[in-house]
């Protein structure tokens, strides 16, 4: 089909390799200002994920665009979190877990063989559903994925520690016990930190995963705040079940559904056009909660 | 509330709960019996020249110095081979295979059988291989060697346990910063089970000091201060077994040397006790203490 080659064409251009020119060195401030919204970070074609005999996911083409935040809506079991844990290919750690398709980020398939991918989870953070800060003090939470990665200057580790406890909004509550153990923080202040865990690594993108879903209202609007600060520095991915959340951080949503057994994207789109004018019947049948 | 009482109101009335309360206290008691009449022979006998000097006239008179010495060297001998093989093992058998593999469940299996074993046999075996095949003698070498083959399969079970209490969540949270499954493996996991590990080695070493039919066949008799490991040295519990069963008037030195061999069981126990209570208050991680 020539219409579908000339789109795939499209699609490859416009995610050239302004991505991986930063998987080499630290990126510089003024380089996060310079990116052009349009540029794509992720153009997924065909994915699918099966565990075993069980399809979780099935044929999903979505383009993610550098500095977005796609919220990723549906019911609960229709594929969202596999399809989260594609983008960091965390699903390599998850035993029977088989992925196919193509994802592009910049030039690279990232699902491809030679790709070194504990590169790849240094640039595509994810925060997990319940907090899962390490049972350490606040510090060396924040240390020991700063000294693995190869970081071992006690003032820049230091330093490195300070500006993302702020950025996580974190700073001001814990600067006077960072030697405390981690896990008698408040369970929103454990999500901020590991917030911050992946932010000290200085990623491209962050993918969430439900990330308020284990907190109190008080807590998970702390955690919006968060995201809402970090839009347009990181291209976030967060999966939620919570619509109005999804109106509030999503500059794109994508809505999943399950259909003949596997998870399966219904629609995707800017926030806008999703909520108000959405195309598929059952997009618009599920946000006006008619369908669950 | 109003159930509880009543639920205990009737476990009062059932005679099946008295039965079980002269059970359990009956076991118990004989446990304090055998400490009340070890400690009311033998406490006199302790005082620090009895611990830092060496046994004279077959043990009678003198102290156990060099005997406390060769202990802490078979001990050592022990945990120096035991530890590290254990690790290893049990790091295998959670991080790298999957309970249901067949290697999995025949390391299992085989190590199940080894702690089956009795001690005599493994006596025996360390005679047969490490003072004969590999020429080691009688040695403290040998002793420590052969105690290490039989500690090794409580050694793994507990440290595997261990490991598998590291909440799967830890993994997925370093995967997720990059780190890969080995650097996961020396980062997080094994700093995380560490104290449940050092719990398991406590035990461990609490059974290899009681044990004495193994060293009987491999570190031999011999009660001078040993040289070096090559040397043939005589253990706490031989030296008990020795001078209450081969040394006529060896019985109070045997006592005292009972004393000393159970002080450093309780200790023991007691450390493993706080230590698992420390642990579970500064990161809410249960450490298994039972084997």
């Amino acid at each position: 089909m020539p219409s579908e080659a000339m789109e795939i064409a499209n699609r490859l251009e416009r995610c050239d390799s302004g991505v991986i020119a930063n998987a080499k060195g630290h990126r510089s401030s003024s380089a996060i200002a310079l990116r052009e919204p349009s540029r794509l970070f992720w153009c997924i074609s065909d994915l699918t994920v099966s565990y075993g005999e069980a399809i979780a996911l099935s044929s999903v083409s979505i383009d993610i665009t550098q500095g977005s935040v796609t919220a990723i809506i549906g019911p609960s079991g229709c594929g969202k979190s596999s399809f989260l844990c594609c983008l960091n290919r965390l699903t390599d750690f998850i035993p029977g877990c088989c992925v196919s398709g193509r994802i592009l980020m910049g030039p690279q398939d990232i699902l491809g063989n030679g790709i070194d991918d504990t590169q790849l989870r240094r640039k595509v953070g994810l925060i997990f559903q319940k907090p899962n800060p390490f049972p350490l003090s606040i510090k060396r939470n924040l240390e020991l994925p700063l000294r693995e990665h190869g970081l071992h200057d006690q003032h820049q580790i230091d330093a490195i520690i300070e500006d993302t406890l702020r950025a996580a909004g974190l700073w001001k509550e814990v600067k006077d016990r960072l030697k405390k153990p981690a896990h008698q923080l408040s369970g929103g202040q454990q999500q901020r930190l590991c917030i911050a865990r992946a932010l000290a690594l200085k990623p491209d993108a962050l993918l969430m995963d439900e990330p308020c879903s284990a907190l109190d209202p008080i807590a998970a609007g702390a955690i919006e705040e968060l995201v809402l600060s970090l839009r347009e520095r990181y291209t976030i991915v967060i999966v939620t079940h919570n619509l109005r959340q999804a109106r509030r951080l999503g500059t794109d949503v994508a809505f999943f559904w399950m259909q003949d057994g596997a998870g399966t994207l219904i629609e995707s789109g800017p926030a806008s056009q999703i909520f108000d004018a959405p195309r598929q019947d059952l997009t618009k049948m599920y946000l006006q909660g008619v369908l669950a | 509330m109003q159930i509880d009482l009543i639920a205990v109101e009737s476990r009062r009335r059932d005679p099946w709960a008295a039965i079980l309360w002269v059970v359990s206290l009956a076991a118990i008691s004989v446990f304090f019996c055998v400490l009340a009449d070890i400690v009311w022979r033998g406490a006199g006998q302790i005082s620090w020249s009895f611990i830092v000097e060496a046994p004279r006239n077959a043990g009678r008179a003198g102290g156990i110095g060099s005997i406390v010495v060769s202990t802490v060297l078979i001990l050592l001998v022990c945990l120096a081979t035991a530890l590290p093989l254990a690790v290893g093992a049990a790091l295998f058998l959670v991080e790298v295979v999957s309970p249901v593999h067949p290697v999995s469940r025949f390391v299992r299996v085989s190590l199940d059988t080894l702690a089956a074993v009795p001690s005599v046999v493994f006596g025996l075996f360390g005679n047969a291989f490490f003072c004969v095949v590999l020429g080691l003698g009688f040695s403290i070498l040998s002793g420590g060697l052969t105690l290490a083959c039989m500690i090794l399969p409580l050694l793994i079970r507990t440290t595997e346990s261990s490991i598998r209490s590291v909440p799967q969540r830890y993994r997925y949270a370093a995967a997720a910063l990059g780190f890969t499954k080995g650097r996961t493996m020396v980062r997080v996991i094994l700093p995380l089970a560490s104290p449940g590990i050092l719990v398991g080695t406590l035990l461990g070493l609490g059974r290899a000091i009681a044990e004495t039919v193994v060293l009987v066949f491999t570190s031999g008799y011999v009660d001078r201060m040993p040289s070096s490991l090559l040397d043939s040295g005589r253990s706490l519990s031989i030296h008990i077994f020795d001078l209450s069963m081969n040394v006529p008037g060896g019985e109070p030195a045997a006592y005292g040397t009972a004393v000393m061999l159970v002080c450093v069981l309780l200790v023991i126990n007691g450390v493993v006790l706080c230590l698992a209570k420390l642990w579970k208050s500064r990161t809410g991680l249960n450490v298994a203490t039972a084997a």
